[in-house]
């Protein structure tokens, strides 16, 4: 692109739609979109940001070429995604996988058996430029003015996913995106857009890594899901983001009749994230479960949380956190559950844990619950435990090291959450956990 | 030997002989849960002087788990709860680490909670609600699997009834057969009716006071502690 600079501003903006071949609704979009995040204030809760500077991010950068296949991208890219095991999982276990590099998509693919059925896996780019209909879905779950972040989204977004699932389609293994930042102080825009019609079923699962710089980038990705009657979407993010990483995203879920909406988050890394999956169940007996795992490490500030907002009678809802705190980091859990006066006979349970393993480790968790009617079940736990030295001893004088020990007492906590991932990223989880402690210990 | 600075135990000084079943008694305070902790590394006790001498290594240079990899056990007398950690987890790593093709677990576990009557706590959490005499059991659950040369057991029999003792005593009994050298560490003894000692050692004030056969067990009992410090 040509813009070395890629700061942000009106021009960066017209020309980035410009060189996408938009059609006008989305450049008149991104303009507006820029126009309300000038307004916007910054968040006032959570996570010190003073650090970001968002006149410094480049807004976009291209390190990398669209390939057809693995063998074509550059070597450090190629030994990357091979480390990550992509190909491999793409052969093996996948329906669908789309790579990023930065700003744009490097590769995808999806099984010819699923297109046949009519599924659509493909670029946010492509999707808005081919289907017209697309403008009705877009930023409509979130709308630009939601926030600060939304709206920069908006202004900026490149990069994402648009999926769609036919009526009845069920899509029985997993498609997934990874997402890279590769360039020093670069900002990721991704959009990813899940429409699953009526009856149809999918589970989509996110990645997200990136090597360690000095200088800060930022990563605000924004998922918008329809649930259509009756359908089932469960989005799984695994982040492992770089602790130069500021991760601000933007998730929520529209779910109507019937439907089932489903949030499993893993957040291992970055320097601050902020993510609050939502779900807003429309319909009658639509339903959702929000499950968090975080592992704030040294120096990380981990604010995350779950909203279950009922607004039909019979939904239900089910968030469940589990956190774990390592050295002088902070995580927040905040936990929302709103139920409409329209809402009877709603269920909501909400149950967050959290594991400290030093004295500096900071836990804070913020349940909200807004409850109109009186025809409603609310349940809500939260504990805070922390990790005695008599447990380690007792471990370690049985043969375990100190960060077998550690890890095996940190895998029980979080098992309820780690079973509901699919297990080779559960086993990838707890390698990474391992590895932690390993580092920690030593 | 120090616990905060306080000196606790001096100049306790014993040998254990293979296939032996030895008892430590003492009144409580005595210094024999500290000797054991101490024993298997408990970082809030420092041994200020002295060895211990397994097969030629001076356990006191080693960290807690290789001591124990190398074959040295302690029975809890009050083992934590471990909240998530299942037995069969834990155990599967302690035998793992225990030694290259030491256990198979896949058998032993089983074959361990059977011997136990414990074969519906395989998937328990650690300790967690576990009864004092469950825990007891759990202790020699560990024990039997793990298969150690020398096993310190601290208290093994309190909390524990009349049924589970004659069990905890056969399982200790089968323990010291198969060549493991165990210490019997007790105030009162109760277990000892099942188990006549090789030795017994009294320990008064931190100081080993008194050693001697089975008949010491019985004159403690009726005389007390202090009668038999020489």
């Amino acid at each position: 692109m040509s813009h070395p600079t890629a700061r942000l501003s009106r021009e960066f903006v017209t020309q980035l739609s410009w060189e996408k071949n938009e059609p006008s609704w989305m450049r008149e979009h991104r303009l507006r979109c820029l126009e309300l995040f000038e307004k916007l204030p910054m968040p006032r809760f959570g996570p010190d940001l003073s650090e970001l500077d968002l006149g410094d991010l480049m807004y976009y950068a291209r390190p990398v070429d669209h390939v057809s296949r693995w063998e074509e991208l550059p070597e450090e890219i190629r030994r990357t995604f091979q480390a990550l095991g992509l190909p491999e999982a793409e052969q093996r276990a996948l329906a669908g996988l789309g790579a990023q590099v930065d700003s744009e998509e490097v590769y995808r693919s999806l099984l010819s058996r699923l297109r046949a059925k009519g599924v659509i896996f493909t670029s946010m780019e492509q999707a808005v430029r081919e289907f017209p209909w697309v403008r009705d879905y877009f930023m409509k779950v979130i709308p630009p003015d939601d926030n600060k972040f939304a709206a920069l989204h908006g202004a900026v977004w490149s990069g994402g996913t648009f999926v769609w699932i036919p009526e009845g389609v069920e899509v029985e293994i997993p498609l997934q995106a990874y997402y890279r930042m590769q360039t020093e102080g670069v900002g990721q825009f991704e959009h990813t857009l899940i429409v699953a019609e009526r009856g149809s079923s999918v589970h989509y699962i996110e990645g997200c890594s990136a090597p360690r710089y000095s200088q800060v980038s930022l990563h605000s990705g924004m998922v918008e899901i329809y649930a259509k009657e009756e359908a089932h979407v469960r989005f799984t993010t695994i982040q492992n983001w770089s602790k130069n990483v500021y991760n601000l995203n933007n998730k929520r879920a529209w779910a109507y009749a019937g439907a089932r909406v489903d949030w499993v988050s893993g957040s291992l890394g970055s320097k601050v994230t902020m993510l609050y999956p939502t779900t807003v169940l429309l319909g009658k007996g639509a339903r959702t479960e929000n499950l968090s795992f975080t592992f704030a490490q040294e120096g990380m500030w981990l604010d995350t949380g779950a909203r279950a907002i009922h607004r039909a009678p019979g939904t239900s809802s089910r968030l469940v956190s589990r956190s774990v705190v390592q050295g002088r980091a902070k995580s927040v859990f905040r936990g929302t559950v709103s139920v409409a006066p329209e809402a009877r006979g709603a269920k909501a349970h909400m149950e967050c844990s959290t594991l400290l393993l030093s004295p500096e480790a900071r836990t804070e968790t913020i349940p909200v619950l807004n409850v109109e009617n009186d025809d409603v079940e609310v349940g809500h736990e939260a504990t805070v435990g922390r990790v005695s030295q008599e447990q380690l001893f007792y471990l370690m004088s049985r043969g375990l090291d100190e960060s077998q020990a550690l890890s095996l007492i940190v895998n029980g906590f979080v098992s309820p959450i780690l079973k509901e991932i699919p297990l080779e990223y559960a086993v990838e989880l707890r390698r990474l956990l391992e590895m932690s402690f390993e580092r920690a210990v030593a | 030997m120090r616990v905060e600075d306080k000196l606790v135990l001096r100049g306790v000084s014993f040998e254990l002989f293979p296939g032996q079943i030895y008892a430590l008694m003492g009144p409580n305070g005595s210094g024999k849960t500290t000797l054991a902790l101490a024993l298997a590394g408990h970082p809030a006790y420092r041994v200020v002087r002295g060895q211990a001498i397994l097969d030629g290594q001076d356990l006191l240079s080693l960290p807690p788990h290789e001591r124990a990899r190398s074959g040295f056990f302690v029975a809890f007398q009050q083992p934590p709860e471990v909240e998530g950690v299942r037995l069969r987890e834990f155990l599967r790593l302690a035998c793992a680490e225990r030694g290259k093709g030491f256990c198979d677990f896949h058998k032993a576990f089983p074959t361990s909670l059977t011997r136990l009557h414990m074969e519906e706590f395989g998937d328990r959490e650690l300790n967690v609600g576990f009864s004092g005499g469950e825990r007891k059991r759990a202790e020699l659950l560990q024990l039997y699997l793990l298969r150690p040369k020398v096993a310190l057991l601290d208290e093994p029999d309190s909390g524990v009834d009349v049924d589970y003792l004659r069990l905890i005593a056969q399982v200790i009994q089968e323990m010291a057969e198969m060549g493991t050298a165990v210490l019997i560490i007790t105030h009162y003894p109760r277990l000892l009716e099942h188990l006549p000692p090789t030795e017994v050692l009294v320990l008064l004030d931190g100081q080993i006071v008194k050693r001697g056969g089975p008949e010491l067990a019985w004159t403690i009992v009726k005389a007390g502690f202090e009668a038999v410090r020489e």
